[in-house]
């Protein structure tokens, strides 16, 4: 979408203004010669440039302005944190990751460190900011990007030798009569509603997903003050760790599986849902449909990666289902198919911000390393030691088998080459 | 698959239950019996009574080292270690919560089991804060010990 003429804008997350135009965009937007929105280009050059600041961007800035390299961030929303802002519960780990710290205080913790390598001259913030495409160019990768402050936009010509894509994820919608009422939303969008800006989203929700978004949203929820009437889940199992499932039924909530939502009810908006048990075979039992009072439906349904940008730029994308759908073949040091092209994150494929803090330490390094600003190997190595003890227990098995076959396509698209 | 897969209750037969002479003393209970990458409470814990095989292990707790000195429940994140002391018909339950209003010492509050279910009135003895989670002792009939969670302002 454009929004007051920037292409490529998120619109759920700008702000709304008196006169804002909104239109539907169809192809990418080219970037202008001397003038965007009546204000001059400006242009960049960094060695690296870092896309999205959540766990994975933060943490990758970091790393490579730590060792020497100059660095652009940018992140679309008003603050840098990404989805640990929202995060009001204690994270797991150890400490090296942090853990028993909130995520809105690990966020708070990385922003810290950030603005004090910024004063040093060694990293340049830009949030508001959207990167806006890939453009042609003969030695270095080069971004359109456009800061977006106040009421007016500037355009920067962005070249630098080496990009890290931490754009996180989007979240995934499920089919059912009626998802488009409001009060039908996406945990995502509950938690920023909550937890961000403080308003309750509804009085009584629905929860559909039992993984452990669904499960610590539904806490949230419940410290919010807001009822949740159930928790479905479509698998005969709790995707979530039992310790989150746990803490919701001992407030009284009941946790059905094999159950999901049938449809909502509501003319003007959410006034109700069907819920109907599910066979061995995931097929709805007729009979079993049971109507619930709620006024908001939260989808906990899974993510899929934000890829979008990597696809433009080219690198080898592949399917597969255990990262969320799509995603960048990335080797060890998470180098895509296209030299000085990084990931890391759930944009990586689908996991834990732990997980993703540590990927982005390890691109954010292999990038300075690979521009020459850093030899340090030794801790490379000792970052994919600390990934493989994260994913050895039977909740990294889905993100162990995703990138063992990440690794596998790498291979036989490099052997093919 | 395990019944708490499907229903997110634990019953007692899924973790480590002190001895009759461990909970006179009061000991730590490890809610904890899945394999998750954490490891907090064995750095929290002042006396080395918990310890895990590795980073994804379920960690045990050695009630005899274990003094129950609830530092470990206000630190685990999965909000799953609760310090119970039984005496006589009496039982103490420290346990994790992040619920406003705060409730307050000397008051009654509900007390509830691992399914929300009201069991009975529990006497708030003790509030810590650890960070913004709050460490309660209630206090109730020791006939409760092993089934009372939770509580309810």
């Amino acid at each position: 979408m454009r929004v007051n003429g920037v292409p490529n804008v998120r619109t759920c997350i700008a702000p709304l203004t008196e006169g804002v135009i909104v239109e539907m965009q169809d192809k990418l937007a080219t970037l202008p010669d001397a003038e965007f929105k009546g204000v001059p280009k400006k242009t960049l050059t960094v060695d690296v440039l870092v896309v999205g600041a959540g766990p994975a961007g933060l943490c990758a800035a970091l790393e490579s302005a730590s060792q020497g390299a100059s660095v652009l961030l940018v992140d679309e929303n008003q603050c840098v944190g990404g989805q640990l802002i929202k995060q009001t519960h204690k994270f797991f780990g150890s400490k090296q990751e942090r853990a028993g710290t909130r995520g809105i205080d690990i966020a708070k913790e990385l922003e810290k460190d950030v603005r004090s390598l910024q004063r040093e001259g060694n990293i340049m913030v830009m949030t508001e900011s959207t990167v806006i495409g890939y453009y042609e160019s003969e030695n270095k990768h080069r971004f359109g990007v456009v800061e977006r402050y106040e009421y007016q936009s500037t355009l920067y010509d962005v070249q630098c030798d080496a990009v890290i894509l931490s754009c996180g994820a989007m979240e995934n919608m499920l089919l059912f009569p009626g998802n488009d009422l409001p009060g039908v939303y996406g945990a995502g969008a509950v938690q920023t509603l909550m937890n961000v800006y403080g308003v309750k989203p509804g009085k009584r929700v629905l929860m559909v997903g039992a993984g452990n978004v669904g499960l610590i949203v539904s806490y949230q929820l419940l410290q919010a003050g807001i009822a949740v009437d159930r928790v479905v889940e479509a698998a005969p199992v709790i995707g979530g760790y039992n310790v989150h499932a746990a803490k919701l039924r001992r407030c009284g909530v009941p946790i059905q599986v094999s159950h999901s939502i049938k449809e909502v009810c509501g003319k003007n908006n959410v006034e109700g849902a069907v819920v109907v048990a599910l066979d061995h075979q995931w097929k709805p039992i007729s009979g079993s449909e049971e109507y619930i009072k709620c006024d908001t439906i939260c989808l906990a349904v899974g993510l899929t990666p934000s890829t979008r940008l990597l696809s433009q730029i080219g690198v080898q994308l592949e399917f597969i289902p255990e990262a969320g759908g799509y995603v960048a073949l990335h080797d060890r040091t998470m180098q895509t198919s296209v030299k000085g092209v990084y990931v890391a994150g759930d944009a990586s494929g689908i996991e834990e911000a732990s997980t993703a803090m540590i990927e982005g330490k390890i691109a954010g390094l292999a990038a300075a390393i690979q521009l020459g600003r850093s030899k340090n190997k030794k801790l490379l190595m000792q970052y994919h030691k600390q990934l493989t003890q994260l994913r050895a227990g039977p909740f990294g098995e889905k993100p162990r088998i995703a990138k063992e076959k990440i690794a596998h396509e790498k291979e036989k698209h490099h052997a093919s080459l | 698959m395990r019944h708490y897969e499907k229903t997110g209750i634990l019953s007692i037969k899924d973790f480590q239950v002190p001895s009759k002479k461990q909970l006179e003393k009061g000991v730590a209970i490890l809610e904890c019996v899945q394999e998750i990458p954490c490891n907090p409470c064995v750095d929290a814990c002042p006396v080395h009574a918990i310890s895990m095989k590795d980073i994804n292990a379920p960690p045990v707790n050695d009630f005899e080292q274990c003094i129950g000195c609830s530092k470990c429940v206000g630190i685990c994140p999965g909000l799953a270690i609760f310090v119970v002391k039984v005496k006589e018909q009496t039982a103490w339950v420290t346990l994790p919560y992040e619920f406003l209003p705060a409730p307050q010492v000397g008051a009654f509050v509900k007390a509830l089991d691992r399914t929300g279910a009201i069991r009975g009135n529990a006497l708030v003895k003790k509030v810590v804060k650890q960070g913004k989670t709050m460490v309660i002792t209630i206090e109730i009939p020791s006939d409760l010990a092993m089934d009372v969670r939770n509580i309810r302002v």
